[in-house]
């Protein structure tokens, strides 16, 4: 197993105290003596609509002067009832809903869900799909990453990572266009296969896009690296320790920027992970400047993984051949009976899973992404449960936040890469 | 609570008609076989843990199943879950030091209510699901944040849309629904998917929400005198109109306040 420790282009500042913060700078509280100016702990109220809380997020803050004592999240105002609707749905039928709860990278929920439900079923894909589906998932893992790096930059008023990484963004969408129809609510996997097979062309779009990334990246990395006012912002601001971190069940690139080295691809891979060569970024001090150095790491290596798995995509069909779980083609549909009744049997009906149920979890954007699938034998699941990465990274925030200033706060809200749309599900 | 003695007014008269019923009801077979649950795998391939949880544990550790080629679930006494999870953490063998997922499971028709731990030891690369069976008339457990602080939000979750009470646990109230839901936890299976409430009071509801109903009584006091929080033990803020009683959302037009009370609607 690969692991390696991010590089670090500046050194930290020599002057740290012994909680963990430097002795001075900007950015940092100063342990000056407090005055006696019989002053009242205030209430503060930031959101649910604020642009810096990354959506209808609300946070009440205790404050003394401008030092957060207390921060109690409220969620739920997006509460749409995902899980309760996919009670009332086909197994095929969940897939919309999947992606609306990350908007910011769709694939890896349609992915990590047909693939419990694979699971349960006891399905094995093909090996083209396995690998158009490890390209989709990385391609949106840098999709969920670069809308990271652009909100979060611009939270600590840097404007232009925003806009170089939405212009990345867009040609994902229009990846995405071309493969599914749709920019966002992509729904592009199937129990057993795929909605379509990779379009003419998509590959070597892909590849191009993977080959111009790297400049951006590195335009952002030269910005924002080793940024003054952006070190000043990050370093040692948000600080968990790697037991913690595991105790408050971080996953994902949290939890590696505090140095533990868990990463699903690697410790339970799936989809032949365990073949593509790649590195896992693994931080040292659990700060936001951490958190950011393994995302920007993790980006460079996806596109690794996009490179070999594009290499290696195999011809041959991206279904696989199971009448009772897969659709007949179109065109057998339309030219002859049995597939014209079977096509409607499915469509109407549904299919079936077995008795069972099954907890499975791929290397989401935001963190380990869990489905969880209950099933009685019928058409549709007694329970679908999704484990919220960015749910359980933001239930950790009154920790973090605690002791920091107001304007860290909003950084750590933003290092942690929350979606609310799947908080509030 | 009291939600257990609502019910939903008039299930056959929905103000949207019949027009809905199938999308309520979801795709069925034509033919459809009957349901067994019981019809789990049977010759279930030894996994370390259960083994130990055997030789500790005893008679507290229930069945055990094997879920989708690999995924092994142990059924353990709700009485002992705390002990038996505590032991999985810090046993040396064990090392279960994430709690990657706290659920719940609700089958209907009666059934007891499962809770689902699902556990990772990093340290032996190995993957537990443990489950707790509580009846519907018995639906609490200990919680377990002193194990996992992790568990904090997601048993709060469990409350809300289960109604399962997680004892010692230090903040349990709602996280997902709104503080003052009176429909119900909407994720058992008794509750119907548009909920219990029409439409029309469910909008009356979140419309007639005071300001302060978003804060919670920690958060009202904060800055203010502690006695005067105290003698403000309706929890409105000064020079706030005497307000009515907090389930009864304040009627802006004053007729049919019985209207307010859900019990008085089902009829």
């Amino acid at each position: 197993m690969s692991i390696r420790t991010v590089e670090y282009a500046v050194g930290r500042t020599p002057e740290m105290g012994v909680d963990g913060r430097p002795a001075y700078g900007p950015m940092a509280p100063v342990d000056l003596p407090e005055p006696e100016l019989g002053s009242e702990h205030m209430l503060i109220n930031i959101g649910p609509q604020h642009p810096a809380t990354h959506g209808v997020l609300r946070l009440v803050c205790e404050l003394d002067g401008e030092t957060v004592l207390r921060v109690i999240p409220h969620i739920g105002y997006l509460h749409s009832g995902f899980e309760k609707l996919g009670e009332y749905r086909g197994w095929n039928q969940v897939v919309p809903l999947t992606d609306r709860m990350d908007y910011l990278a769709p694939l890896i929920y349609n992915c990590a869900y047909v693939m419990s439900v694979e699971r349960l079923m006891g399905i094995e894909v093909t090996e083209r799909c396995k690998v158009v589906r490890v390209v989709l998932m990385e391609l949106d893992r840098i999709f969920g990453h670069l809308l990271w790096l652009g909100t979060t930059a611009i939270d600590v008023g840097a404007f232009t990572p925003f806009l170089y990484s939405f212009q990345e963004r867009e040609k994902i969408y229009t990846l995405h266009e071309s493969l599914t129809g749709a920019r966002i609510t992509t729904s592009a996997t199937r129990v057993g296969g795929m909605m379509a097979d990779l379009p003419e062309g998509w590959a070597e779009a892909c590849r191009k896009f993977v080959n111009e990334l790297p400049r951006t990246l590195d335009e952002v990395d030269y910005l924002l690296t080793t940024n003054a006012i952006h070190l000043g912002r990050t370093q040692d601001v948000g600080v968990i320790s790697a037991d913690d971190a595991i105790n408050y069940g971080f996953t994902g690139p949290n939890l590696r920027a505090s140095g533990v080295p868990y990463d699903v691809r690697k410790d339970k891979p799936y989809y032949d992970y365990e073949t593509y060569d790649f590195d896992v970024p693994v931080g040292e001090h659990g700060d936001c400047y951490d958190r950011y150095l393994c995302r920007m790491e993790e980006m460079r290596q996806s596109i690794r993984i996009i490179h070999q798995a594009l290499d290696r995509l195999p011809d041959g069909p991206i279904d696989i051949d199971d009448p009772n779980v897969v659709l007949p083609s179109k065109t057998d549909c339309m030219n002859d009976m049995e597939s014209m009744i079977h096509h409607f049997k499915i469509i109407t009906e549904g299919i079936e899973a077995p008795v069972g149920e099954s907890w499975f979890s791929v290397e989401g954007s935001k963190g380990e992404l869990g489905m969880y699938v209950v099933s009685d034998g019928g058409t549709k699941p007694v329970r679908w449960r999704v484990r919220p990465p960015s749910f359980v990274n933001l239930s950790v925030i009154p920790k973090l936040a605690e002791g920091h200033l107001v304007s860290d706060l909003i950084m750590i809200n933003a290092s942690l890469d929350i979606v609310l749309g799947e908080i509030d599900r | 609570m009291a939600d257990e003695t609502l019910s939903h007014p008039d299930a056959s008269r929905t103000p949207h008609g019949s027009a809905f019923d199938a999308v309520e009801q979801g795709p069925r077979r034509s033919d459809e076989p009957a349901r067994d649950l019981a019809s789990v795998p049977t010759a279930v391939p030894s996994h370390p843990s259960v083994a130990a949880l055997r030789a500790v544990f005893g008679e507290a550790i229930g069945a055990h199943q094997l879920h989708a080629g690999d995924q092994h679930v142990v059924f353990v006494d709700a009485a002992r879950i705390v002990d038996v999870l505590e032991y999985l953490q810090q046993d040396a063998d064990q090392q279960y030091a994430f709690l990657l997922d706290l659920t719940a499971v609700d089958y209907g028709g009666g059934k007891p209510i499962q809770v689902v731990y699902q556990l990772w030891s990093m340290a032996h690369h190995r993957s537990l699901r443990v489950k707790v069976e509580l009846p519907l008339n018995a639906l609490d457990v200990a919680s377990v944040v002193p194990l996992w602080k992790t568990a904090d939000w997601l048993e709060r979750e469990v409350f809300d849309l289960f109604g399962v009470t997680f004892t010692g646990h230090p903040d349990l109230r709602r996280i997902l629904m709104p503080e003052n839901y009176a429909e119900g936890h909407p994720l058992r299976k008794d509750f119907p998917l548009r909920g219990r409430f029409s439409r029309a009071e469910q909008t009356r509801r979140a419309l007639g929400l005071h300001v302060e109903d978003n804060y919670t009584d920690f958060e009202m006091g904060v800055g203010r005198d502690p006695q005067l929080v105290a003698e403000e033990s309706d929890g409105s803020l000064p020079g706030d109109a005497p307000r009515a009683a907090p389930d009864a959302a304040p009627d802006p037009a004053g007729d049919e306040t019985s209207a307010a009370v859900p019990q008085a609607e089902s009829e």
